[in-house]
């Protein structure tokens, strides 16, 4: 394919926006996408005046779910992973699940041992 | 240093033209040099640590003796485990990074070459400053590990705690800088037909050790602001009063720390990965493998931390997972000597320096892998941890590992750096030395560990039947010392005196020796077309790679079309699109020329003094802290300030300018 | 055209330089691994601040207030959640503004007809706004922890102050690296204009950018709604 003339020079215009990918969300998306995280945040900090909803089990993971819902849109839209190249997914990708194991063992690890404490005094 | 290693070893090759003297040296951003600079800096830290090490053990060498004091004792220990993990092994295998892996990979420079210098320049800083604490006689005293809330400033208060803390997060700095460039260089500035499962074993444990660096060195960088914190600014991080956690330091450190145990140790596994094959006469055995294996320990590194912590009682269930993941990383290590052993096996064997250094590693690391698995489990840990069983295991994993692997790498490699070749008479009473000197070092120190002597004491009472043993540690040391200094004298002559190395001394298969030694700034005239793991093989010595497959499936995979997948255009991969480069360069040996990269028309960076001067800002700012204890407020804040403005001011001036000239 | 030929043209066009071997730009790689690099930071900062929640000896508490004998004087639950919410939501505005700002350096060369689509292709009204949001955001947090200090919260008075100050600082401390990037795009924007062949540096501030934000968002659900 590169015999062609024609083709190289394709290729070498490319080099410039190397790492931009190529197929955009529109403007629109982007306006979608401000409107989700504005309506979860607005859900995330109403719940959080709701006296039953704070009391109940589901109040934590809700939050923690719309949260994660809210980081991972930023994440594939706004910061464009889900267009991009794989690559740049493996790049973010293995360090946050390093980073979110981490901090899971380290609460696991700080809990018991508060509690044992706890148990002992 | 700089007038030793600048001047030019063939001056036919005319590898550095119009480029020496001492401003040469401060800008260049020349890979090969910085990687130069890093070798001289931390083979002299090396030194450094040693007679820290020296020290230690003629204060131990008989019972109550009075050497140093408690606390010049404290300082030493101290000292000599930070400098040997942070000033000199991890610098040494930054050394190489540098030399290599644009070589090993058919680059002519790394992705950032400005950001390059400019990881040397704070690393040297680094060091400088953490030793500048001899001069105040306020040398670092918590240990390597600096455990709070013994560092904090109710226990620690003089100014030894903040050096080491300050030295650290400058010499922080500099790895993390490194690390984002190595694995930018290594992703994309192969050479055509170079994919993944081709690259050298070397480059492959750089690139896995590049992850390590950037994801365990944040982790003690917050550990150590907390405590820096702590200890300028009275925040209670460490303050068991206020209801802080004795642990969480130990935690974060490990966390750090554990990963860092494989950042020192998997260079050394990769320079010994390129040496084995090359001196066995055959291809690596089980190379995927291998790479999987350097992956696998990678990964595993971050869940083990806990196991240097066994003895602060986590409980069973911690103990238990943190022991299960650490024998598990004996499998991927297994794997490695047992690939090392098979290479071995059936090759003709050439028993260089290089390659008795390389075996040695095999059977030392072996060792202390042993004692490894042996503390992993949590009941055994509790009789040995801090005891010198400890120290016997951790020194047979950096001292039989990593630094046998290092030694090994410098003979190899030297011929390629300077164009000559280290003495092998001298390199062979080296190697017998170092290696007699290491094993009457710390094999005792099993026993006198199993005794129930203690880490970190300064002297001990005559009776508890230590004394043969740290007798024979002590006399260890002595012989390691003859060894070391016959290295640094065949090190310093062969520049001059070597026999001239030619290309390819070794005949080994990579692509680093397919151009002159030493490199012409440009490394390849012609960027090769890598043809299989072991290209040059393929030219030289094709019998030998008949093994090694040699499928252009990879370069069929590269050649799609990238990101097509993904966002429905063709992004045609410009490396791999130009046959005609390939019939051109193809893969082919350079032999000497004697052109410089003007002739040739090979654009290559302007030096420049800039990383040096943001390097330095970056080390005033730290500095400035220290005035904050003596009660000077007013001249930290314009230290601290002028350190900033410098730093910020080069960067601006930096980023703004282009890396090289436009045609 | 021979082969040799088009190999050298090739070389013309990329400066003489052999293309990578991705096909990607070296400094987006390069900003990747930062950011991940970035994870394991606040994943300390995070976790830390977790661990010792509700392991503060003296007052002001986060979420709780502290009543004697705790404290000698009564101190109210100390976050402000009005206030932080809205803070949160500028500075969800603010990443909305920076793709809208990289979507127009990149456009920059396509005609525009309309208000509306010149309103959308000024990377100068575009990264203004990122940049104002950003400022507006480090305005609220300068009003948070001016107040705590008046409530009796420094980072020195207990661990909960140690680590939130800390925390969120650290976090306040990129939004400020992030505002002066934006400032010296905008001074390249006036002094030559930012075109196409930029965009590429405009992402590597909005992806740093966009990071800053996901990360605030993790904060404000753990550090001020959970309980």
């Amino acid at each position: 394919m590169a015999h062609d003339p024609s083709h190289e020079h394709h290729a070498n215009v490319d080099h410039a926006a190397m790492g931009i990918e190529k197929e955009h969300p529109t403007w629109s998306t982007y306006w979608k996408v401000a409107t989700i995280l504005t309506l979860i945040t607005v859900v995330e900090v109403w719940i959080y005046y709701i006296p039953s909803i704070v009391a109940s089990r589901a109040f934590v993971p809700s939050l923690l779910i719309m949260s994660a819902v809210k980081f991972f849109t930023v994440v594939a839209f706004y910061m464009h992973l889900r267009y991009d190249h794989k690559l740049f997914r493996v790049l973010f990708t293995a360090p946050l699940i390093i980073a979110m194991t981490t901090i899971v063992a380290l609460l696991f690890l700080f809990g018991k041992l508060s509690a044992r404490t706890g148990a002992l005094g | 240093m700089a007038t030793t290693a600048a001047a030019p070893a063939i001056p036919a090759t005319d590898s550095y033209v119009g480029t020496s003297g001492v401003w040469s040296w401060l800008t260049t951003v020349d890979h090969k040099r910085i990687g130069t600079l890093y070798l001289f800096t931390s083979l002299f830290f090396f030194l450094l640590g040693g007679l820290e090490a020296g020290m230690i053990r003629w204060q131990l060498a008989v019972p109550n003796n009075h050497v140093l004091s408690a606390e010049a004792y404290n300082q030493m220990f101290t000292m000599h485990g930070t400098t040997m993990v942070f000033l000199a092994i991890m610098p040494l295998s930054a050394a190489f990074f540098n030399y290599l892996i644009p070589l090993q990979i058919g680059a002519r420079d790394v992705a950032f070459p400005r950001l390059n210098a400019f990881s040397y320049w704070v690393f040297l800083f680094g060091g400088i400053f953490m030793n500048a604490s001899w001069f105040v006689g306020a040398a670092p005293n918590g240990g390597w590990f600096g455990y709070a809330p013994l560092t904090t400033l109710q226990f620690s208060p003089g100014l030894n705690i903040d050096f080491w803390v300050l030295g650290l997060q400058i010499l922080g700095v500099s790895s993390l800088a490194a690390a984002f460039n190595f694995i930018t260089t290594i992703i994309n500035m192969r050479a055509p037909g170079m994919n993944l499962m081709r690259m050298p074993m070397f480059t492959w444990n750089a690139f896995v050790v590049q992850f390590l660096l950037i994801l365990a060195f944040p982790v003690i960088t917050i550990a150590l602001v907390f405590l820096q914190f702590d200890r300028f600014f009275g925040t209670n991080f460490y303050t068991i009063a206020a209801g802080a956690d004795p642990l969480l330091w130990q935690h974060l450190f490990w966390i750090f720390g554990h990963p860092e145990v494989y950042i020192l140790v998997l260079p050394a596994f990769g320079l010994t990965s390129e040496i084995i094959p090359t001196f066995s006469r055959k291809p690596i055995f089980g190379y995927p493998v291998m790479a999987y294996a350097t992956m696998l320990i990678a990964f595993l590194g971050f869940g083990v931390w806990a196991h240097h912590m066994f003895a602060v009682g986590m409980g069973p269930i911690a103990d238990t997972v943190f022991g299960v993941t650490t024998m598990l990383i004996a499998i991927p290590t297994g794997v490695k000597i047992f690939n090392w052993v098979f290479t071995m096996w059936g090759g003709s064997l050439q028993f260089t320096t290089a390659m008795k250094f390389a075996i040695a590693l095999v059977a030392l690391f072996t060792i202390g892998g042993i004692s490894g698995v042996m503390h992993a489990s949590p009941p055994a840990d509790l009789q040995q941890t801090d005891t010198y069983f400890i120290v016997a295991h951790f020194h047979y994993v950096l001292f039989g590992g990593s630094m046998m692997g290092i030694f090994g790498g410098i003979y190899y490699y030297y011929p390629k750096m300077t164009g000559r070749m280290l003495s092998e008479k001298l390199g062979n009473w080296h190697f017998w030395l170092m290696f007699i000197g290491m094993n009457l070092t710390f094999f005792p120190m099993h026993f006198s560990g199993l005794y129930g002597m203690p880490r970190r004491i300064y002297t001990y009472d005559a009776g508890q039947g230590w004394e043969r043993f740290n007798l024979t540690s002590s006399i260890g040391t002595a012989v390691l010392f003859i060894g070391l200094l016959i290295f640094v004298y065949n090190f310093l002559i062969a520049g001059r005196r070597g026999a001239i190395a030619g290309n390819d001394p070794w005949g080994a298969g990579t692509l680093e020796w397919s151009i002159p030694s030493p490199p012409p700034e440009y490394n390849f005239a012609r960027i090769p077309r890598v043809t299989s793991r072991l290209p040059l093989w393929d030219v030289k010595t094709p019998t030998l790679n008949a093994e090694v497959p040699h499928t252009d499936r990879g370069d069929r995979r590269l050649d799609v079309d990238v990101g097509t997948k993904h966002t429905g255009h063709s992004h045609p991969n410009p490396a791999n699109s130009y046959p005609q480069q390939a019939t051109e360069s193809g893969m082919h040996i350079e032999e000497a020329t004697g052109k410089s990269a003007k002739d040739l028309g090979i654009p290559m960076p302007n030096q420049t003094i800039k990383p040096l001067i943001c390097a330095a800002g970056l080390t005033i700012m730290f500095t400035g802290l220290l005035f904050i204890h003596e009660d000077k407020h007013s001249l930290a804040i314009a230290t601290i300030l002028t350190g900033a403005l410098i730093m910020t001011m080069s960067l601006y001036a930096w980023v703004l300018t282009p890396l090289e000239d436009h045609h | 055209m021979t082969h040799a030929a088009a190999a050298h043209s090739a070389h013309d066009d990329t400066h003489g330089h052999p293309p990578t071997s991705t096909g990607l730009d070296n400094k987006k790689i390069a900003i990747w691994a930062f950011i991940g690099s970035e994870c394991m930071l606040f994943a300390s900062l995070i976790s830390t601040y977790l661990i010792y929640k509700g392991r503060s000896v003296v007052g002001p508490y986060p979420h709780e207030a502290c009543l004697p004998p705790g404290c000698s004087t009564p101190l109210k639950a100390i976050l402000n959640i009005p206030v932080t919410s809205a803070s949160t939501f500028v500075l969800l505005m603010s990443s909305l503004a920076m793709v809208l700002a990289l979507a127009a350096v990149e456009t920059k060369d396509q005609p525009k007809t309309t208000t509306g689509e010149k309103i959308l292709g000024s990377s100068k009204l575009w990264l203004w706004m990122t940049a104002i949001l950003g400022t507006t955001f480090l305005g609220f947090q300068a009003f948070e922890f001016t107040s705590f200090v008046h409530e009796g919260l420094t980072i020195r008075t207990n661990l909960f102050g140690s680590s939130f100050f800390t925390l969120t600082g650290f976090h306040g401390a990129h939004v400020t690296a992030g505002v002066l990037w934006l400032l010296t795009l905008l001074a390249i924007d006036y002094r030559r204009g930012l075109g196409p062949k930029d965009a590429i540096n405009v992402d590597l501030a909005a992806l740093y950018w966009h990071f800053v934000d996901v990360v605030w968002i993790a904060i404000f659900t753990l550090v001020y709604l959970i309980k």
